[in-house]
C-alpha cells in the first residue's frame, strides 16, 4: 500500500513510463585490485530527490565521480541527463550543476561575484546575468547582501547561496556532495525547502551523505556498502522493513555487514 | 542577572559544589567594550564530576571558542572560569597538565604511525604508553592491529580513535572534545559514544561539542548554544518535557506544496520540515487531526498521515531560537 | 582522588623533560626524512646549488682567449703574458698592432680579454712606479668579465710578488697594486662563501618556520599548548634537527668546494666553523621569528623564500659587490646578517687571515643572534590569538 504512494515520479521510474536522468548500470570501478564500487545500477527520475547513503569509504564519491564525468567506469554503463557518462562526458558536464561540502563558493569575493563568476563558467547569456542575479537575491532575501564578502556571511546563508549558484544555469541534475554538515536546525531546514523548490521546478537532485537525519528528507535512497547496493527503496519503507523510527537504525543494521574497516 | 551577579554566583559554585569546573561570565564574542544590555551575553555554566556535558548547537555558534577559553588557549574578554578549581587565567599551567583536548579538527601527525602519535603524546604530557595503557586500552585496541599505519591513512572512524587515545594518555581529570564525531560515519559516531559512556564510568568529566541534535539524547545534560548565547540549559529528557506546544507531524503526497498548505492554514504556528515528514506546532487548540486531514484533502493531498509526536530536543532547539529571529 | 591530584602535582623531573625532548626530536626528523620533499631540499639541493655555481663559474672561465697590445716589448710585459699563459684560464690569441684593432678583434674572433701595456713598460715600473696595464673585457656579461679581470689581475699581481722576491726593489712596485688589484676579488674563490651563506639561511630559517607554521595549521600546536611541556623545550626539538642537517650541508659544502671545485681553505678550520656555527645560530633563531608571527606554512614560505633570500642573495655581497651599490643599500646591506658571514668566511678562507680580522663580523653576528633569539623567544605565543 504504501509504496503504491508517497512520489509520483518514482511511480513513473518504477512502471517506466519515462526515461530516467541519471542511469546506471552494472558500473565499476576497480583501482588495481580493489573494486571501490561493485556492479551498480540504478535509475533516477526527473524531479527526484535522490539519496546515496553510505559509511566512508563504501564507495559514494568514486560512484559520483563517476556519474559526473569525472572518471571512467572500468565497466559498465551509465547516462546521465541522456548523455553516456564515459563517451560524451562534456556534455554531461554541461546539463549538471554540483555542490560540494566546501560550498565551492570563492570566499573573498563578493555575493553578486561569485553567482557573476559561475554564471560565466556555466555560458550563462551575458544579458540574463544581472536580472536574474536580483532576482535569486530577492528570492533568497539576500538584496541587501548583494555587495558583502562571501567570507563574512553565516554558514547557513553560504550553503543557501552555494546551492543556488549551483542550480544558476538551469541544469538537469545538481549533485550535492555531503552538503548540509553543522549548520543550526533553522538555517538546515530552509536549505532543504531551497532543494524542495528546485525539484518542483524539475531538477533532479543526487545527495550523497553518511548523515542518516539528512536521508530522511530524501524521496528515494540507496545504501552503499562495500561498493554494492545494499537496499534502494523509500525512506519510509526502509524503516518499515527494519521495523525501526529512523534511517539510523536502518543504516546500523546495514552497515553491520561491511567487511571494508579499514579503508 | 547581570555579569556582576554572576561573578558571585562564581563564588557560589566554587565553595559549595564540588564541581568539576564552573565556567561564569564569560563573554564570547564581539567588542569587550560594546554597551551590552543584552544580559545573556556572558556564559554560566557547571557541570558536574563524571558527567557528559554536552554543549550543542550549529557551528559559529561558539563552542569552540568557549572549549578554547577552557582549555587556557584563549583569554576571556570578560568573566571567569575555572576548571578543576583553577582559574582559566592565573592557573592555566595546572589546567595545561591535567586536561584532555580533542580539538575539532584531525590534529595528529598524519605523517607519523598510529604508535609514533601515541608516543608523541604520551611524551609531551610526562607519561609512557605503557603507564597508561590500560585508560586506552578499550579504544587503542580498535586501532592496535594498524600500529604501524601512518595516521594519514586511517579511516575517519580509526582517526577518531587514534586521537581519543592520545587525548587520554596522560590520565586527564576532564576530557575536552570539540565536535569529535564530525565528518564520522554512523556506525562510527555510535561505536564513539559507547567509549564515551565507558570513560564516564572511569570517573572522567566530559564536556563534548556537536552540532548534531540527535547526539543530544547520549548526554547526561545539555547546553543548547546559538549565536553565543545559551538557549537552555538541562537534561535532554528535562528539556524536552518543557516543550508545551502541541506537536502533529504530517506527511503526504505532495511535501513540497504540504509545507506551503500548511502554512496557510490559520490553525498552525509554525511548519517545517523534519525528514520525511513535516512537523507543524497547533495554536488552534480547536483543531483536530481530522479538519486538518480534510483540509489538506480539499487541497489535493492524498494519503494524508497525520500523527500527534513527542518533541526532540531538535524541536525544541527550532522553538527557543525561533523568537531570537 | 588524593592521589590522582599528587600524581599531577608531582613536578617533572629532569630525566622526564630529557624524554619529552628526544621523543620530540625524534618526530621532527621523521617529518624531515619522511617527506621525499623535504628530504630532497635539506641535502640534495645544497649539492645542486654549490655544483652549479661552482662549475658554471669554472667552465665559462677556463681557456678564455686573449689578446695583447704591447708597444713596450720588454721583460715584465713579457713575464705577465707568460704568467697568465701558465695558468689555465687563459690562451693566447695574438698580439695586436694598433689599439685601433681591439674592438674589432672582441666581436670577431670571440676574444674574452685584451691586455694593454703602456709604453716602456718595465721602465715605468723600475723608475717611476707609474706602469700602467689595461684589462679590457667585454661589459655586456659583467659576471664574466669581472671574474675575468680578478683573475687576470691576481695574475698579475702574483708577477709582482715574482718581481719583488727577485730584485728587492719592493717600495717601488706599491702604486703599482693598487692600480691593477681588484678589490671586489670575484670568483669561484669568493663565491663559496656566499652560496654557504644563503644555503644555511635557506634550511634553518624557511625549514623552521615552515615546521612550526605546519604545527599551528594542522591543529597539533592547539595540543601542544594544552600539555605541560615547556616551550622552550618545544623550540629546541624544533630547531635540533635542522641544526644537525645544517652541519652536515656545512661539511658536504667545504667537503665539495675543496675537493671538487678546487677552493683551498687557506685560513683556520676552527674558525671557519665557529664563525658557521655562529651564523646557524642567527639563521635559526630568524626562522623561529618567522614561525612566531606566521600560521600559514604557505605564509612561512613567502617570507623566508622571498622576502628573507632576495635580500641576502643581492645585498649579502655575495653577487654584486656592496661598494657598488647607492647608498640606501649599502646602510641596508648591515643588518643582513650574510653580509658579516660573507666577509668573515673570505677572510678566513680566501685570505687566510686569523681571528683578530674577523672581531666585528662576530661581534655582529653574536649580537644579531642573541637579539633574534630573545625576540623569537619573547614572541612565542602561549595561547591563540
Amino acid at each position: 500500500m504504501e509504496k503504491e504512494t508517497d512520489i509520483e515520479n518514482c511511480k513513473k521510474v518504477l512502471l517506466g513510463e519515462f526515461e530516467p536522468v541519471i542511469s546506471a548500470k552494472n558500473l565499476t570501478k576497480t583501482f588495481g585490485h580493489f573494486t571501490a564500487v561493485d556492479s551498480i545500477s540504478f535509475d533516477v527520475a526527473k524531479g527526484e530527490i535522490f539519496g546515496f547513503l553510505g559509511a566512508n569509504g563504501a564507495g559514494k564519491t568514486t560512484a559520483m565521480r563517476m556519474l559526473c564525468g569525472l572518471l571512467k567506469p572500468t565497466s559498465g554503463k551509465g547516462k546521465v541527463a541522456g548523455y553516456d557518462i564515459e563517451k560524451q562526458s562534456e556534455q554531461v558536464k554541461k546539463n549538471i550543476g554540483y555542490m560540494s561540502q566546501k560550498f565551492s563558493l570563492s570566499e573573498d569575493l563578493r555575493v553578486w561575484e561569485n553567482i557573476r563568476l559561475y554564471a560565466g563558467i556555466y555560458g550563462v547569456h551575458e544579458r540574463e546575468i544581472a536580472p536574474r542575479t536580483d532576482e535569486l537575491l530577492r528570492q533568497l532575501g539576500f538584496e541587501s547582501e548583494k555587495n558583502s564578502l562571501v567570507k563574512s556571511l553565516p554558514l547557513g546563508w553560504k550553503q543557501k547561496l552555494a546551492f543556488s549558484v549551483s542550480i544558476f544555469h538551469n541544469p538537469k541534475i545538481v549533485f550535492l556532495d555531503e552538503p548540509t554538515g553543522g549548520v543550526d536546525p533553522a538555517a538546515r531546514r530552509q536549505f532543504w525547502e531551497l532543494i524542495y523548490q528546485a525539484a518542483d521546478r524539475g531538477i533532479t537532485v543526487f545527495v550523497t551523505t553518511h548523515y542518516m537525519d539528512e536521508a530522511e528528507y530524501c524521496n528515494r535512497v540507496c545504501i552503499l556498502v562495500d561498493g554494492r547496493i545494499e537496499a534502494i527503496d523509500l525512506p519510509r519503507n526502509l524503516k518499515e522493513q527494519f521495523n525501526v523510527k529512523s534511517m539510523d537504525e536502518v543504516f546500523q543494521q546495514m552497515a553491520r555487514k561491511a567487511t571494508r574497516k579499514a579503508d | 542577572m547581570s555579569v556582576i551577579e554572576s561573578k558571585n554566583l562564581s563564588k557560589n559554585y566554587f565553595s559549595a559544589k564540588s564541581g568539576k569546573f564552573a565556567g561564569i561570565g564569560l563573554r564570547l564574542s564581539g567588542d569587550p567594550k560594546s554597551p551590552s544590555g543584552d544580559l545573556g551575553d556572558g556564559l554560566c555554566f557547571e557541570v558536574d564530576k563524571g558527567e557528559i556535558y554536552g554543549i550543542i548547537g550549529p557551528d559559529g555558534a561558539g563552542k569552540t571558542t568557549l572549549f578554547r577559553i577552557l582549555t587556557t588557549l584563549l583569554l576571556p574578554d570578560s568573566g571567569t572560569a575555572t576548571v578543576d578549581g583553577f582559574d582559566v587565567v592565573k592557573d592555566f599551567k595546572k589546567i595545561r597538565s591535567r586536561v584532555g583536548y580533542m580539538p575539532g579538527r584531525f590534529s595528529l601527525y598524519q605523517d607519523l604511525t598510529v604508535e609514533e602519535n601515541l608516543k608523541v603524546f604520551a611524551s609531551i604530557f610526562n607519561t609512557t604508553i605503557e603507564e597508561n595503557y590500560h585508560l586506552i586500552k578499550d579504544i587503542y585496541q580498535h586501532i592496535e592491529p594498524f600500529k604501524t599505519r601512518r595516521a594519514g591513512a586511517l579511516s575517519g572512524g580509526m582517526k577518531q580513535k587514534l586521537a581519543l587515545s592520545c587525548a587520554l594518555i596522560h590520565k586527564p581529570s576532564v576530557l575536552f572534545l570539540d565536535e569529535p564525531t564530525t565528518g564520522v560515519d554512523p556506525v562510527s559516531r555510535k561505536e564513539f559514544w559507547e567509549m564515551l559512556k565507558k570513560l564516564k564510568s572511569e570517573g572522567i568529566t566530559i564536556l563534548v561539542s556537536t552540532p548534531y541534535m540527535d547526539e543530544a539524547s547520549l548526554c547526561d545534560r545539555i547546553a543548547l548554544i546559538q549565536n553565543g548565547e545559551f538557549l537552555t540549559i538541562d537534561s535532554p529528557q528535562n528539556i524536552v518535557n518543557k516543550f508545551n506546544k502541541i506537536l502533529w507531524s504530517v506527511h503526504s503526497n505532495n511535501m513540497s506544496k504540504l509545507l506551503n498548505d500548511l502554512r496557510s492554514h490559520a490553525g498552525v504556528g509554525v511548519c517545517y520540515a523534519f525528514g520525511d515528514t513535516h512537523h507543524i506546532t497547533v495554536v488552534d487548540e480547536k483543531l483536530t487531526i481530522n479538519t486538518l486531514s480534510d483540509f489538506l484533502q480539499e487541497k489535493d493531498h492524498k494519503d494524508v498521515v497525520i500523527s500527534k509526536i513527542e518533541a526532540t530536543v531538535e524541536d525544541c532547539f527550532m522553538e527557543l531560537a525561533i523568537p531570537k529571529n | 582522588m588524593k592521589f590522582f591530584n599528587r600524581w599531577h602535582e608531582k613536578q617533572p623531573e629532569k630525566p622526564i623533560r630529557m624524554r619529552q625532548f628526544i621523543v620530540f626530536t625524534q618526530k621532527e626528523f621523521k617529518h624531515i626524512f619522511r617527506d621525499r620533499w623535504t628530504t630532497l631540499i635539506l641535502l640534495v639541493l645544497p649539492i645542486l646549488m654549490i655544483i652549479l655555481f661552482g662549475f658554471g663559474i669554472n667552465t665559462e672561465i677556463k681557456n678564455t682567449k686573449f689578446a695583447v697590445y704591447d708597444p713596450s716589448h720588454d721583460v715584465a710585459t713579457q713575464g705577465i703574458v707568460n704568467k697568465l699563459l701558465t695558468s689555465e684560464y687563459f690562451t693566447l690569441s695574438e698580439f695586436v698592432n694598433t689599439p685601433n684593432e681591439i674592438e674589432n678583434i672582441f666581436k670577431e674572433k670571440g676574444i674574452g680579454l685584451v691586455v694593454v701595456f703602456s709604453e716602456k713598460f718595465y721602465e715605468n715600473l723600475l723608475h717611476t712606479g707609474d706602469a700602467q696595464v689595461q684589462l679590457i673585457t667585454d661589459g655586456t656579461d659583467p659576471n664574466t668579465a669581472s671574474i675575468l679581470t680578478a683573475y687576470a689581475s691576481n695574475l698579475i699581481f702574483s708577477y709582482q710578488q715574482d718581481l719583488i722576491s727577485a730584485q728587492d726593489i719592493p717600495y717601488q712596485i706599491k702604486p703599482e697594486i693598487k692600480l691593477l688589484y681588484n678589490p671586489t676579488l670575484k670568483g669561484v674563490y669568493s663565491t663559496v662563501p656566499g652560496i654557504i651563506g644563503v644555503i644555511l639561511i635557506l634550511i634553518c630559517a624557511m625549514m623552521t618556520s615552515i615546521s612550526i607554521a605546519r604545527e599551528k595549521e594542522q591543529g597539533t600546536m592547539e595540543i601542544l599548548l594544552v600539555s605541560p611541556m615547556k616551550p622552550i623545550v618545544l623550540i629546541l626539538a624544533k630547531v635540533v634537527p635542522f641544526f644537525c642537517i645544517s652541519i652536515v650541508n656545512l661539511v658536504t659544502i667545504l667537503l665539495l668546494s675543496v675537493f671538487v671545485l678546487e677552493v683551498p681553505i687557506v685560513g683556520s678550520l676552527f674558525l671557519l666553523i665557529l664563525v658557521s656555527l655562529l651564523y646557524i645560530f642567527v639563521a635559526l633563531s630568524i626562522g623561529l621569528l618567522i614561525s612566531s608571527v606566521v600560521d600559514k606554512q604557505m605564509v612561512a614560505l613567502l617570507i623566508s623564500g622571498m622576502a628573507l633570500m632576495l635580500p641576502f642573495v643581492y645585498l649579502s655581497g655575495m653577487m654584486f659587490p656592496i661598494e657598488s651599490m647607492p647608498i640606501v643599500l649599502q646602510w641596508i646591506s648591515n643588518i643582513i646578517p650574510a653580509k658579516w658571514f660573507i666577509i668573515a668566511m673570505r677572510n678566513i678562507m680566501i685570505k687566510g687571515l686569523g681571528f683578530s680580522s674577523i672581531v666585528k663580523e662576530v661581534a655582529i653576528l653574536s649580537f644579531m643572534a642573541l637579539f633574534f633569539i630573545m625576540l623569537s623567544l619573547k614572541k612565542f605565543k602561549l595561547r591563540l590569538e
